[in-house]
């Protein structure tokens, strides 16, 4: 017998495609035809700008090392969470998501009272001379907060789908846990791995709330990308500003679709 | 029914040290955040912390935070299923670039996603001038505050769809056609029960991010007292008050609707544990 | 189960409408007040006054808004659309570009009000911590080795401006007017600077609750309520040998308030700020008040130290504005590297 044919496909890609081209393509187009107003020139220098640079690799920088971090930690969290059985677990697998849920300017406050010389962290610190609050390291900490659930997520469902008795027969048969980790858990994770990983970067590039409390915002040294643009806006520069979002917009695009093309390469059916 | 799976960490002490080190890095990096904001929220005393919640400002803030979820939520709930049934169901040209799209806001900063609706709508924005004849407001106004929260949380229910759906399949689907369900009854009777729990789960991410964002809003809100400041906005206004006790205070109710989404969602996860098809690959991948 | 579903939607909609049309309608006794962060306070203050003023004069009943944010981002919203009926900002380069970027305001705004449009003053003072453990006592002492100074970003912040000139007129004056070496006291004080916030109070905060740096550039408004607020036991004013007059300049947005049809109230209220009861109300929240018998009245709380103005030290202000804050101005070459 023939297969039905699905219903509603012109209802939803028509929903789809006018809800996106509205909220989603319209203005992004506007923000781009902004950016298009510039004057080579003019767009160059601030290209060239050392401070437009230093934000840039503030930005990129840092929020690549965070989700370097997030993913030790990342593997570690969906690896207890998928493999054991513990009390508080489901809590535990709950709580990943709280970056998500907290809103980001209340984490920038927390976090900052957390790492100021005298807050709790902080304090700690102190003594082996390490200041993390308004410096870059804070605002790797608010980024790892951003970026950490999304390689957890990831891998979740990967390490679901994986039999652990391929793991268990490694070890059987002479493997260390750490040989059997890395040649017969890892491999397949690894697609799952850098997708999380690239989400959580992409994430941690634009965020803003959570980032000014903590960073110290000292141009040059601790200046983001995002607060770039708002002082760009505060001084009345539309253009420049409207450049830096394209900027940033082009760069999420390009890795938007290269992340969706991993996810094609690992199965094809995960994520947006 | 949930069997414990040792595979490489059989040796308790493995599983022990693993397990003990991941409670200890979410305690560090997940609830130690939390905590602190507690605590400093109660460091005046409760009654310092009701004045807060209850000041007249704080109140219309709390309003308007009320009134931007109520808008946003259902409207990308709607797109979300939509967004998850043409993407996951046909296969067409155009399908990845929506696919794209629709996780795209994710990625965008806050501050960007804000300055588009000036972009647009500003007084020197491409659509200004219109505005300004017809006395329309749109930034510096609710309509602003929704645009740009719509455009922040859009992600959020497609993103727990998508997968879901992908995993699922159209067996039942087409099961119901066949034995003659129309649309409308297919879609009500046999794909709204699949998805209910991880739809449930979206919407409450969204409900939770549509309260919370900060950088988009304080972009378009203007910042009129009682009357364009949200929730997130008034703890900025405190804060800058030196009403610093009264700042974490508001900042925990905040607080208690992210906890409160993350109890909820584990409770969610546990009915849907029970009705998940055994081997499906259906984990839930995050929004994007 | 679905009936209840669609009595919470209706309910939720029930919510939702009222709220949506406060939103859509701006009742017409309402006048828009956007100002800069440290002025919380001081129209907390004002407004009721001045609406039993305005009720008692006209039997008018009038609700005054205020929006408060950094003053460059407030200028920028204004000229974005923010329907403000006046503003009311930290400089007079910010006014100027609602005026010649969005025409908003008519030129010549500064000669429609008393006294150049400014109804109070204010000056830059340091905050430091009890007991003044390092010594600070004047400008010179701000880049003596291991000093930390806290202010905010000159290019978001109105105060900060006032900050940075207050720095270079008094360097101008200690070496006999030579702009190079003023620019060099300028360049190395930033360098003592830990954070760069970008609004006052977020200065304030950073300084004052996260225990950074030894001493705040401040306005003596804002260090005086940072003091009450904070703890007088942890803080202390150091006044300097001299400072500037930092002039806030107020404003009706001409357009916006002919649109409104709210001009006669919003005269009415900018010019209340220069009645004796809103000058007594600007010198109990620490404002200098420009009627010469009210600041009488307050001498005792205002410091007497020799102030220059910006005309006096550096010439007018929309050529230092462009001078010193615009793009690739002498601030943007301070914050180069290598210098």
């Amino acid at each position: 017998m023939r297969r039905p044919v699905l219903p509603g496909f012109g209802l939803a890609t028509g929903v789809t495609g006018v809800y996106l081209g509205l909220l989603v393509l319209l203005p992004l187009a506007g923000l781009l035809a902004k950016a298009g107003t510039t004057e080579p020139g003019r767009a160059w220098a601030l290209f060239a700008d050392p401070r437009t640079l230093s934000a840039f690799r503030v930005s990129f920088g840092v929020s690549a090392g965070a989700a370097l971090v997030s993913v030790p930690v990342g593997l570690l969290l969906a690896w207890v969470l998928e493999r054991y059985r513990f009390p508080g677990r489901r809590l535990l697998d709950a709580a990943v998501d709280l970056p998500l849920a907290l809103p980001t300017a209340v984490a920038g406050i927390a976090l900052t009272t957390l790492y100021v010389p005298d807050g709790w962290m902080g304090r700690l610190l102190a003594p082996l001379g390490i200041a993390v609050a308004f410096t870059p390291l804070g605002i790797g900490v608010a980024l790892l907060f951003v970026a950490l659930p999304f390689v957890v997520r990831a891998v979740q469902p990967v390490l679901a789908g994986l039999d652990p008795e391929a793991d268990e027969a490694a070890v059987i048969l002479g493997a260390t846990p750490w040989q059997a980790f890395r040649l017969v858990v890892l491999p397949p994770l690894l697609p799952a791995v850098a997708t999380g990983a690239a989400l959580g970067f992409a994430r941690a590039v634009g965020e803003y709330g959570s980032v000014i409390f903590i960073a110290g915002n000292r141009p040059m040294v601790s200046e983001i990308v995002p607060l770039l643009i708002v002082t760009k806006l505060e001084q009345y520069d539309i253009p420049g500003a409207a450049l830096l979002g394209a900027a940033m917009l082009l760069l999420s695009f390009v890795l938007l679709a290269g992340i969706n093309r991993l996810q094609g390469r690992s199965g094809g059916r995960h994520a947006a | 029914m949930p069997r414990s799976r040792p595979g490489l960490g059989e040796a308790p002490a493995w599983r022990g040290l693993l397990i003990g080190a991941a409670l200890l890095l979410a305690a560090w990096l997940l609830v130690l955040p939390l905590l602190v904001l507690f605590v400093e929220a109660f460091s005046g005393g409760v009654a310092a912390f009701t004045a807060a919640v209850t000041n007249p400002d704080a109140a219309a803030a709390i309003r308007l935070t009320l009134v931007v979820a109520a808008i946003v939520v259902p409207a990308n709930t709607v797109f979300g299923v939509a967004a998850a049934w043409c993407i996951t169901r046909f296969r067409f040209r155009g399908r990845r670039l929506l696919q794209v799209l629709v996780g795209l806001p994710f990625s965008v900063s806050p501050v960007v996603s804000g300055l588009v609706w000036v972009l647009m709508f500003g007084a020197q924005g491409w659509f200004g001038p219109l505005l300004s004849d017809t006395g329309l407001r749109i930034v510096f106004a609710l309509p602003g505050i929704v645009l740009a929260t719509l455009f922040v949380t859009l992600p959020f229910v497609a993103g727990q769809l998508i997968p879901l759906m992908g995993a699922q399949g159209v067996a039942e689907e087409e099961a119901a056609l066949v034995l003659g369900a129309t649309g409308p009854q297919m879609f009500l009777r046999v794909t709204l029960p699949k998805i209910r729990w991880g739809l449930l789960q979206g919407v409450l991410l969204c409900s939770a991010r549509s309260m919370g964002e900060f950088g988009a809003v304080s972009v378009v809100s203007g910042r009129i007292r009682g009357l364009t400041n949200t929730v997130p906005l008034h703890i900025e206004v405190l804060y800058q008050e030196y009403d610093i006790a009264a700042a974490f205070g508001v900042a925990t109710l905040l607080a208690g609707v992210a906890l409160l989404t993350i109890v909820l969602r584990a409770g969610l996860d546990l009915r849907g544990e029970a009705l998940r098809v055994r081997g499906s690959q259906a984990r839930l991948a995050v929004a994007a | 189960m679905h009936i209840r579903r669609r009595a919470a939607l209706g309910g939720l909609l029930a919510a939702a409408l009222p709220g949506l049309q406060a939103y859509a309608q701006p009742s017409p006794a309402t006048l828009l007040n956007v100002s800069y962060d440290p002025t919380r306070e001081l129209y907390a203050a004002i407004n009721p006054a001045f609406a039993k003023a305005w009720q008692a004069q006209t039997g008018q009943a009038v609700q005054i808004r205020a929006s408060h944010g950094g003053s460059g981002a407030q200028a920028r919203a204004v000229i974005d659309g923010l329907e403000a009926d006046v503003v009311t900002l930290a400089l007079q380069p910010d006014i100027d570009a609602i005026s010649e970027r969005a025409g908003l305001v008519a030129p010549g705004w500064r000669g429609r009000l008393p006294n150049g449009s400014v109804p109070y003053t204010s000056t830059i003072l340091f905050v430091v911590r009890k007991g003044n453990p390092k010594g600070i006592h004047d400008w010179a002492d701000l880049v003596r080795p291991g000093v930390g100074v806290i202010t905010p970003n000159p290019k978001t912040s109105g105060g900060a401006r006032w900050n940075y000139l207050a720095a270079w007129g008094w360097a101008l004056r200690a070496n006999g007017g030579d702009k190079d070496r003023a620019r060099a006291f300028v360049a190395e004080l930033f360098k003592h600077v830990p954070v760069l916030d970008t609004g006052a109070r977020g200065s304030t905060i950073t300084f004052a609750q996260r225990g950074q740096g030894d001493v705040l550039l401040a306005w003596e408004d804002d260090a005086n309520l940072a003091v009450r607020r904070m703890g007088r036991d942890r803080l202390e004013i150091v006044v300097p040998s001299v400072s500037i007059v930092a002039e806030p300049v107020v404003a009706v947005v001409d357009k916006v308030a002919d649109r409104h049809g709210t001009r006669a109230l919003a005269e009415a209220y900018l010019r209340f700020l220069w009645t004796p009861d809103a000058q007594e109300i600007a010198a109990r929240n620490f404002y200098r008040p420009t009627d010469p018998a009210v600041l009488a009245r307050h001498a005792e709380q205002f410091p007497n130290l020799p102030t220059f103005t910006v005309a006096d030290a550096l010439g007018d202000w929309p050529a230092v504005q462009r001078e010193h804050f615009g793009d690739g101005g002498v601030f943007d070459q301070i914050y180069k590297p290598g210098q």
